[in-house]
């Protein structure tokens, strides 16, 4: 059942480019235009089976008895105890779960929105006003996206310890509100979709530099803000290492170190943890059904440029 | 108003100087201090004895060991896997964006929730890998026990880590092939190159710039790899990789000597030693990559 060797090539598929010259037969075809066979859905369908599968399962275990994770072959279906798996994690004494979850709620948010203000501010101001030393510090910008910062985890923590924000959201927020990998994305977006006839008409009108920021550059960088929103968001919700290393020991961590504690000790229960670690995947499944067509795109253009 | 400009810019400098580049700096002068949490009084510098314990500790050389054990389990299979799954997006798909968006799943997954879940997937006795193997005939006398070893346990990891970054990858590549000129194929396919062929001798080296790119990203990733190791762990807090650390990273000891042993100045060391490893990898997996996908035509 491979392609149909026929020379018309259906063109309901918005993705792909018309090719100039089409020739006969699949034979003498780019594989961009080459219709996938049978061989190409099952082996796509198994990988995608792979990658949803932990989550499916995840599921499985978070609404099942004790049982389930104790039984081979391993159950495969989901039970009906999710809501006193659930029940139990927010009412464990030593884990703060619920807490735990709005703390994430408000670093990410924060990050996030400090994030597309800050990097399309800088972003605006190396695309598209002339300054002294431009070029040189946005190369300077681009180099520090190699610079892998959790080598200087120790001294973070010693600074932060002089600052008193151990412990605190202050340590987990303030490093990540703006971003090297934000001002590139945005620098390159704006160039590409702001005309400068467009801020130099403004400037002869009369507006000042940050009324032309937020009436003309705002307005034309929504879906790099969207893409930029969502990875930052996702990012920042996973991030777990420094969360760790600066909420040690303190009663109210973000979701991720409360997971990792319900994970930690001699007996896992594993439908418990199973459940509050669902919980907290669950605004990331959210965000990817909004905007997964823009992470997507996003992920793609960025790979081109770099 | 000349100063507007660099208003703008300057929220990004300011953070990335207090908590980037300073950190950086000051961990190399961390390192050659004594600086102990549990004892403030024991200050000054230590000279070189960090870096001289670093040359004969034997944890330090065994998480060296296993990080690169994990780190060639995962970033060789991940990436060619990777390659693969992106010539298959590559041609026309019914609900193209479907696939691709599946390809993220693992993506926004937390590490710490999929490592989790691998957690149950890898257990002795009532795993879901044992028993898979078990259908094929592998370990039905006894159970492969997934912690109690080096290569199982790397296998356990690297199969997380392989999980977790394949679609990200595959979109990398599939973004680099799609700008690839149609003609350069339909002339090779002329000349009867297959699929097989026309991917290892057009596609990769067509796009080299993003293999490499690929290469230099996961080398960084994989040498620092933390959250997958921590949690396998059944008994996470201890942070030792297993009981006779079997499959703890140089992250992960990082960690321990700093926070568990309270020894910041040590494990600064360690972190400025990991930091000069990981430039020397990368820069010669950048050759190696080079030489590899640019060496034929």
């Amino acid at each position: 059942m491979s392609a149909p060797s026929t020379t018309e090539a259906r063109p309901r598929k918005p993705g792909t480019p018309p090719g100039g010259r089409r020739r006969t037969g699949a034979y003498g075809r780019a594989p961009q235009d080459t219709p996938a066979g049978v061989g190409t859905y099952l082996f796509l369908a198994v990988t995608t089976l792979f990658a949803a599968f932990p989550l499916y399962w995840m599921f499985v275990i978070a609404t099942s008895t004790d049982e389930a994770t104790a039984q081979v072959p391993p159950a495969v279906v989901p039970g009906d105890q999710f809501l006193v798996n659930l029940n139990e994690v927010f009412t464990l004494q030593d884990v703060y779960f619920a807490a735990s979850l709005v703390n994430s709620v408000i670093v990410a948010t924060t990050v996030t929105a400090a994030v597309l203000f800050f990097c399309s501010l800088a972003g605006f101001a190396f695309a598209k006003l002339r300054f002294r030393g431009s070029r040189p510090l946005m190369l300077f910008v681009v180099l520090t996206l190699t610079v892998p910062n959790q080598l200087g985890v120790v001294a973070l923590y010693i600074v932060m310890g002089k600052l008193g924000w151990n412990g605190t959201l202050l340590a987990v927020i303030v490093p990540g509100l703006v971003t090297a990998f934000g001002v590139f994305y945005m620098r390159q977006f704006i160039v590409n979709s702001v005309p400068d006839e467009l801020v130099e008409a403004a400037r002869v009108d009369g507006a000042t530099t940050m009324r032309i920021y937020w009436s003309v550059v705002l307005p034309a960088i929504g879906p790099a803000l969207a893409v930029l929103g969502l990875l930052t968001f996702v990012a920042t919700w996973n991030d777990f290492q420094w969360p760790l290393i600066t909420l040690n020991g303190t009663d109210y961590p973000t979701s991720m170190v409360a997971i990792s504690d319900l994970a930690s000790g001699n007996y896992v229960i594993y439908r418990r943890v199973l459940a509050g670690a669902f919980v907290a995947t669950v605004p990331l499944l959210v965000v990817l059904v909004i905007g997964g067509r823009r992470i997507v795109r996003g992920i793609m253009e960025g790979a081109v440029k770099s | 108003m000349r100063y507007v400009p660099y208003l703008l810019i300057a929220p990004f400098f300011l953070l990335f100087l207090v908590f980037g580049l300073f950190p950086m700096i000051f961990n190399g002068v961390v390192a050659l201090r004594h600086w102990r949490l549990d004892d403030p009084e024991l200050t000054g510098w230590a000279g070189t004895e960090n870096f001289r314990r670093l040359l004969t500790d034997g944890d330090f050389g065994n998480a060296l060991y296993n990080t690169f054990g994990i780190f060639l389990l995962s970033t060789v299979p991940q990436l060619l896997l990777a390659l693969v799954i992106a010539s298959m997006l590559n041609r026309r798909l019914r609900a193209q964006t479907w696939w691709r968006v599946g390809a993220l799943l693992p993506y926004i997954t937390p590490i710490t929730a999929s490592t989790l879940v691998f957690n149950v997937f890898f257990s002795r006795d009532f795993g879901m890998a044992n028993w898979a193997l078990g259908l094929l005939g592998i370990g039905t006398e006894t159970p492969i026990d997934w912690r109690a070893d080096k290569l199982h346990s790397w296998i356990a990891i690297a199969t997380m880590v392989n999980w977790k970054w394949i679609g990200y990858n595959a979109l990398l590549y599939l973004a680099a092939m799609q700008s690839i000129p149609r003609d350069v194929y339909e002339a090779s396919a002329l000349d009867g190159a297959g699929p097989w062929r026309q991917l290892w001798r057009i596609t990769v080296p067509m796009i080299r710039p993003v293999v490499i790119f690929t290469v230099v990203l996961s080398t960084i990733g994989g040498l620092q790899l933390f959250t997958e190791p921590m949690l396998f762990d059944l008994n996470a807090q201890t942070a030792r990789g297993g009981a006779g650390g079997e499959w703890q990273t140089v992250a992960q000891l990082v960690y321990k000597v700093g926070w568990k042993d309270l020894n910041l100045g040590y494990a600064a060391a360690m972190s400025w030693a990991l930091f000069l490893i990981i430039l020397v990898v990368a820069a010669l997996n950048t050759l190696l990559t080079n030489r590899i996908s640019g060496g034929r035509r």
